[in-house]
């Protein structure tokens, strides 16, 4: 098929909240918390961070390293769960701010946190069909969650961008396979401010279930089995599921444990598993072969192999990297979060 | 700001397009219809600014307009480009204490402001140390 | 040029929570009219400054509404507008008009009702001459631009904060003996470094007030003043300037290029030089205003208006006496009404009339500043 990614960019906002600060507000147990979702800290975006501010900065990464020129951009998809309208595209105001083409065409994805890799496939039939040259898909959110939720230790902010094309490839898509069913796991109504879930409903009959046949399918679809891949990564809304699905999977350690950051930034929704795939690629090596699985509530998992292409080195050598992000941090406490994230009605 | 303001300038806020003069070189941020240098000599071009200046001055706003209450002390700078022109910027990601006339700064695409809970939100350039002194 | 100013009038510079717009212009026109010793028919024209009545009180055509107020009509009346030097503008364009020929005897005078209104709203309406799209829009403030400023005045010159917060030490000083100044009330070195941060490093003691009030003079050709005095104050100097609107766009932001431009057409004008000058009403809004204006005035070298203000040559009894009236600062800012309140100050001192902030003084000068330096306007006055 010979399409693939061409660069990709990632942003993570400067803010951290601890677990323990959190669980210090709700006089819940930080230690149990920590224990059972594997997390430490979550991703903060300051207050005047959204989906759209977050896309651009990592589409502008993405295009930096890819040296495409941005006329040459003829799709802009951007999948998130907290576009900062409803009706009004992201994707407009990510064309405009990265310079893309006039004459190309732009959407906003909704699919919880898969639709980063949607836009992915949705770019990746387009290039390969021939319609565009290059798309720009990315994942981002400011993912919301209800104060004193669960969801509260975890739900965190950051964009994540690929360009996906033909040409000076610095990785190859070799396959993608899907799974989708029905299956109301996590949801959010039309003029509610957080969403809802199933609870413990989220895990087997959906996480677990999608991400294992997506997954699985692909890996049979292309006659490959886990020790053909360097690294594995799945999407991660807490450090259990990913380790969990990756060992059912038949991984290795040294397979998944570099592309699971969700213990230091938190679930970034629709760049949770792109976040995962962008760190695992700073540090693949030309013929390394990857697996990403993506999953979104609702549900559905996307399914990649990905081997990485002797451009890789030399495209890398420009731009911040997932690591640089990781260090540059400055935490906050509830009340800073609170009113960052406009908890506080005034 | 009205939609039909904003919207007009919407290139300059998200990519620094700017005009330079051919005749004497001069850059001007935002884009201006005649040099104020050649007046009517003036031979302009749009050109995209790079981004990247140092702090000229600073202050902090503790006293904010209609607007920017409720979002607490927040920097503004004079900034100077590389390529020449000067800009009044929001300063983020960056403690007051640790601001210094001349550093380096980069610009970021954040959210300026917004007109109340339905209204349009306004989206724009800020600037965050550059990290590299 | 030689423009003779005939009467001065005032009203008290604070809150007039009780007293509407026209009211104050006309209770200022009535007392510079008394003063003048004229009748209401003698007047040919108005030039009146103000600001922003759209904002402030929702009223444009504001020259009309004062002209119908004043009992004046049917005489020609004419708004001009230059943000804080609205006032000085009026006061230039009445000398023009007279200097022109057109008319002898003209009413410059300025108002501004800024207290009809909540503090963020005078805070937004007052940022309306920064430019708005490149400097208020992004969250820029009035006190931001002139906070700006003096950080990189102390950047450059070793300008102190200290040496800020003695501005207005001396003009809270002067206030005290102006009946008609908002403040009466001593304030110390200390009062200023520890009121509340307004933008850093400028506090609230560095900054103007929000204040209602009107001022008046009454304008006349040397011909005609001969009618009604012996002994008149001359305008002799009028100059004027802009620059960039944008603070940002001038090519270095601790000189107000306006106000040196201004100052020396004044000068020019009045065949004189900033060493003449005895007495100066300058355009201190914020602290590092006075420091900017005494220095692109030439009464002290760039840089040195920090320095100068602590050896005391600005005070009453110093070599050159400023905002003897207490200034923007003490007096208050009724923006529209600064430029002609400031003539008033100088009138006063150069007639012998100010009482116990009396200087002795045969030519004085006012410095009226629009934005953060978009408009400078310059005038000399010399005794008759």
């Amino acid at each position: 098929m010979n399409v693939g990614i061409a660069g990709y960019g990632v942003y993570l906002p400067r803010y951290r909240i601890k677990v323990e600060e959190i669980a210090r507000v709700w006089a819940a147990d930080s230690e149990r918390i920590k224990n059972n979702l594997l997390i430490s800290e979550k991703a903060v975006p300051a207050e005047d961070e959204d989906t759209a501010t977050m896309a651009v900065e990592a589409a502008r990464e993405a295009l930096l390293m890819s040296r495409v020129p941005p006329d040459k951009i003829g799709a802009v998809y951007v999948g998130s769960e907290s576009h900062p309208y409803t009706v009004k595209p992201t994707a407009t105001i990510v064309a405009e701010a990265i310079e893309a083409s006039i004459e190309s065409t732009a959407a906003d994805y909704e699919f919880a946190c898969k639709a980063g890799t949607a836009a992915i496939q949705t770019c990746m039939g387009l290039v390969a069909s021939g319609m565009i040259e290059y798309g720009l898909a990315i994942g981002a959110d400011t993912a919301q969650s209800a104060p004193g939720d669960a969801l509260e230790y975890t739900a965190a902010a950051g964009g994540v961008a690929y360009i996906i094309g033909r040409h000076s490839l610095i990785a190859e898509v070799e396959g993608t396979h899907s799974y989708t069913t029905d299956t109301p796991d996590f949801w959010r109504r039309e003029g509610q401010s957080y969403p809802s879930h199933g609870g413990r409903f989220t895990g087997l009959p959906a996480y677990f279930k999608h991400v294992y046949n997506a997954s699985k399918g692909l890996m049979k679809k292309l006659e490959l089995k886990p020790d053909d891949f360097r690294f594995a990564v799945f999407h991660q809304p807490n450090g259990k599921f990913p380790r969990k699905v990756a060992e059912m999977l038949r991984f290795k350690k040294e397979q998944y444990l570099p592309g699971i950051l969700v213990d230091k930034v938190g679930n970034l929704y629709s760049g949770s598993s792109l976040l995962g795939l962008a760190r695992v690629l700073d540090l693949a090596d030309p013929g390394d072969r990857i697996l990403l699985t993506s999953f979104g509530s609702g549900a559905g998992s996307d399914s990649f192999s990905i081997v990485v292409t002797d451009t890789i080195r030399e495209k890398r050598s420009t731009g911040t990297r997932v690591d640089d992000y990781l260090k540059n941090k400055k935490y906050v406490d509830y009340a800073a979060y609170a009113r960052l994230r406009r908890k506080i009605k005034v | 700001m009205s939609i039909p303001r904003f919207w007009r300038s919407i290139k300059s806020r998200y990519n620094l397009i700017a005009t330079k003069c051919l005749s004497c070189g001069g850059t001007y941020f935002p884009p201006r219809a005649i040099c104020p240098k050649c007046r009517r000599r003036s031979r302009l071009e749009e050109v995209k600014l790079g981004g990247n200046g140092e702090i000229v001055s600073y202050t902090v706003i503790h006293s904010p307009p209609e607007g920017f209450d409720h979002k607490g002390p927040y920097i503004m700078a004079v900034v100077k480009l590389d390529e020449g022109p000067c800009l009044t910027t929001q300063i983020v990601d960056c403690e007051p204490e640790d601001l210094k006339i001349g550093m380096k700064v980069k610009k970021v695409f954040r959210r300026i402001r917004e007109d109340g809970e339905a209204g349009l939100i306004h989206y724009g350039f800020k600037f965050k140390p550059r990290g590299d002194g | 040029m030689r423009v003779a100013v005939i009467g001065v009038g005032l009203t008290k510079f604070g809150e007039h929570w009780d007293t509407s717009f026209s009211r104050l212009f006309v209770e200022a026109g009535a007392r510079a009219i008394e003063d003048a010793g004229i009748d209401g028919g003698d007047i040919d024209a108005i030039y009146v400054g103000n600001m922003s009545g759209g904002r402030f009180i929702d009223q444009e055509h504001i020259s009309a509404l004062i002209a119908d107020h004043a009992g004046l009509n049917p005489v020609s009346s004419t708004r001009v507008e230059a943000a804080c030097a609205s006032g000085g503008l009026a006061l230039r364009s009445a000398a023009m008009a007279i200097l022109s020929g057109m008319h002898d005897i003209v009413v410059a005078g300025g108002v501004e009702k800024m207290t009809d209104v909540l503090t963020e709203r005078t805070t937004q309406t007052l940022a309306t001459a920064a430019d708005q799209e490149w400097e208020a829009f992004l969250g820029m403030t009035f006190p931001g631009l002139y906070a700006v400023i003096a950080r990189r005045h102390m950047y450059e010159f070793g300008t102190t904060r200290e040496q800020l917060a003695m501005v207005s030490v001396k003009n809270h000083g002067n206030a005290i003996h102006n009946p008609y100044a908002q403040f009466h009330r001593k304030i110390t070195v200390e009062d200023v470094l520890n009121s509340a941060m307004v933008a850093d490093p400028l506090r609230l003691l560095d900054c103007s007030p929000i204040t209602d009030g009107a001022a008046c003079v009454i304008l006349a050709s040397e011909e005609k003043a001969k009618e009604f005095t012996d002994s008149p104050v001359y305008i002799t100097g009028s100059g004027q300037a802009s620059s960039t609107i944008s603070l940002h766009d001038r090519e270095r932001i601790t000189v107000i290029d306006s106000t040196v431009n201004a100052g020396k057409e004044a000068y020019k004008r009045a065949n004189v030089e900033a060493k003449d000058i005895q007495v100066a009403e300058v355009h201190d809004a914020f602290t590092i205003g006075e420091i900017l204006a005494i220095e692109g005035l030439g009464f002290v070298e760039l840089g040195r208006g920090g320095p100068a203000t602590e050896e005391g040559i600005t005070q009453i009894g110093g070599k050159i006496p400023v905002n003897t009236s207490g200034g923007l600062k003490a007096k208050g800012h009724p923006v529209g009404a600064t430029g002609v309140a400031q003539a008033v100050e100088i009138v006063l001192q150069l007639r012998g009339e100010a009482e116990a902030r009396q200087v002795d003084a045969d030519i004085g000068l006012t410095h009226n500043v629009g934005g953060s330096g978009g408009t400078a306007v310059v005038h000399i006055f010399e005794k008759g």
